[in-house]
């Protein structure tokens, strides 16, 4: 071979970084957000995830994905973690980590799944449970860029105390009359809760989501069934499947 | 970095994970079958199906639902591994060998050395041609003896098991040769190009 091969550029390689716990917020019973003082971080997009990797004392490692949760704008990289039955990564996070605490983390990760105010709206965000973490960051972007574009979020969650961001959510709708907050309860409501006390379904979404022909960009995260579900009714409502962006987690089967 | 912090008292919860030589670097073993998709799913009837296999626009083979049944089908048991970390072992899956569609579409040599896999909703993957020949990729239309359920794939997708399981596309509908590599869809949002979960190839630079 006489011929000079061209030399491959080569990509810029995601770093582990260490992070650093600065702060431990409990959400809910179950949830809880850190917030991370990430060294070297270069800033993300509004949707995009990072790869947790813990280190055992023996030297074990376990990798596992979290959405971010903070805007682009803050210093500090917050995820929020819902602590999963029987998970080997979440249960750590959630229950195990201090102030001051390590590990290591590598992203951002993903592009497709993001929404910056230079995009545009209408934005219809529809979310269950901890599948509000990325939605979160968009709508805080969405604050710290004073940004009044036309905002609806649908928010499912089984109670209000499992609800996350309440107060915050509440604050920032009213704040910014052209962000909506709408709250489904599917399990138990509270007295006085004037929200809806059921599932998303394809009616809700019609009485709370933009109309098709306003073109909204929609976002959906939440378990796989529930997911599935909501873009399902979307697509019947006449919106387009190229409009509706989607995050599944979990099993195939298990209920939202 | 060089060391890394230890978390203290995080210790492995793994309980009869399988033989550990079936489990790429950063993976977890999973009982479930999680679903990943970046958008609805689409939903396609067998009786609307045709699956195309191209070069520089024009056809090489195209087959009904009904032809491709009538194709060579094999049946493979194999472990899948999604770069979101879970690994799924021994599933077994039915469909027809690329080897076999080439056959069937009387090309003996595969034109071109890779292929954008295309799929209903507009999902594409790039895959190099030596991946799949030598039975290592197929369309597959049954996941453990049944139609592919349409959140995982079905009715048809692409099935590259030992790559990352994006490259594996779901709703495949088109296979079109290129003379040059390009990057799919996930590929172009800074995941790895070739996706070896056993180099941990899981984004750009890996």
């Amino acid at each position: 071979m006489t011929a000079i091969e061209p030399q491959a550029i080569p990509a810029r390689r995601l770093e582990w970084r260490r992070a650093k716990a600065r702060q431990v917020i409990t959400e809910t019973p179950r949830v809880k957000s850190l917030l991370l003082d990430v060294a070297g971080w270069p800033g993300h997009l509004p949707g995009q995830h990072v790869d947790v990797r813990l280190t055992g004392e023996d030297g074990y490692q376990a990798q596992r994905s979290y959405s971010i949760a903070s805007p682009a704008e803050d210093t500090l990289v917050a995820l929020t973690v819902e602590r999963v039955k029987n998970g080997e990564v979440s249960p750590y996070l959630v229950d195990e980590i201090r102030m001051d605490d390590q590990f290591e983390l590598r992203g951002p990760i993903g592009g497709y799944f993001v929404w910056t105010v230079a995009m545009g709206g209408p934005l219809c965000l529809i979310a269950a449970g901890s599948g509000i973490a990325p939605l979160m960051a968009m709508l805080r972007h969405r604050e710290r860029q004073s940004a009044d574009v036309p905002s609806v979020l649908l928010y499912s969650a089984r109670s209000l105390e499992d609800a996350i961001y309440r107060e915050e959510l509440d604050a920032m709708a009213h704040r910014n009359p052209a962000l909506r907050v709408v709250g489904a309860l599917t399990r138990r409501q509270a007295e006085g809760w004037t929200g809806y006390r059921r599932r998303v379904d394809r009616s809700m979404l019609a009485d709370t989501c933009f109309p098709p022909d306003r073109a909204p960009r929609i976002f959906v995260c939440g378990p796989t069934p529930f997911v599935e579900d909501v873009s399902s009714f979307l697509i019947e409502l006449g919106h387009d499947a190229s409009m509706i962006k989607t995050e599944r987690f979990g099993p195939t089967g298990e209920p939202a | 970095m060089d060391e890394p912090p230890i978390s203290r008292g995080f210790r492995s919860k793994r309980q009869d994970q399988g033989p550990t030589n079936r489990i790429p670097p950063g993976q977890y073993v999973t009982t479930d079958f999680p679903v990943l998709s970046a958008g609805p799913t689409p939903q396609s009837r067998p009786g609307d199906w045709t699956l195309e296999l191209q070069l520089n626009g024009s056809r090489l083979g195209k087959w009904t639902w009904a032809e491709f049944q009538a194709l060579p089908q094999t049946t493979i048991k194999t472990d899948i591994h999604c770069v979101t970390k879970w690994s799924k072992l021994d599933t077994t899956w039915q469909g027809v060998t690329f080897d076999d569609l080439l056959a069937a579409a009387a090309v003996k040599e595969p034109p071109a050395p890779y292929i954008m896999a295309h799929s209903d909703g507009g999902y594409t993957t790039n895959v190099p041609v030596a991946d799949l020949v030598g039975g290592k990729g197929m369309i597959a239309t049954l996941y453990d003896g049944a139609p592919i359920p349409p959140p995982h794939g079905g009715p048809a997708r692409l099935l590259v098991p030992h790559l990352y399981f994006w490259k594996s596309a779901k709703w495949a509908r088109r296979l079109r040769f290129m003379e040059e590599d390009e990057k799919g869809f996930w590929e172009s949002f800074g995941y790895h190009n070739h996706g070896d979960p056993w180099k941990e190839q899981r984004y750009d630079g890996d």
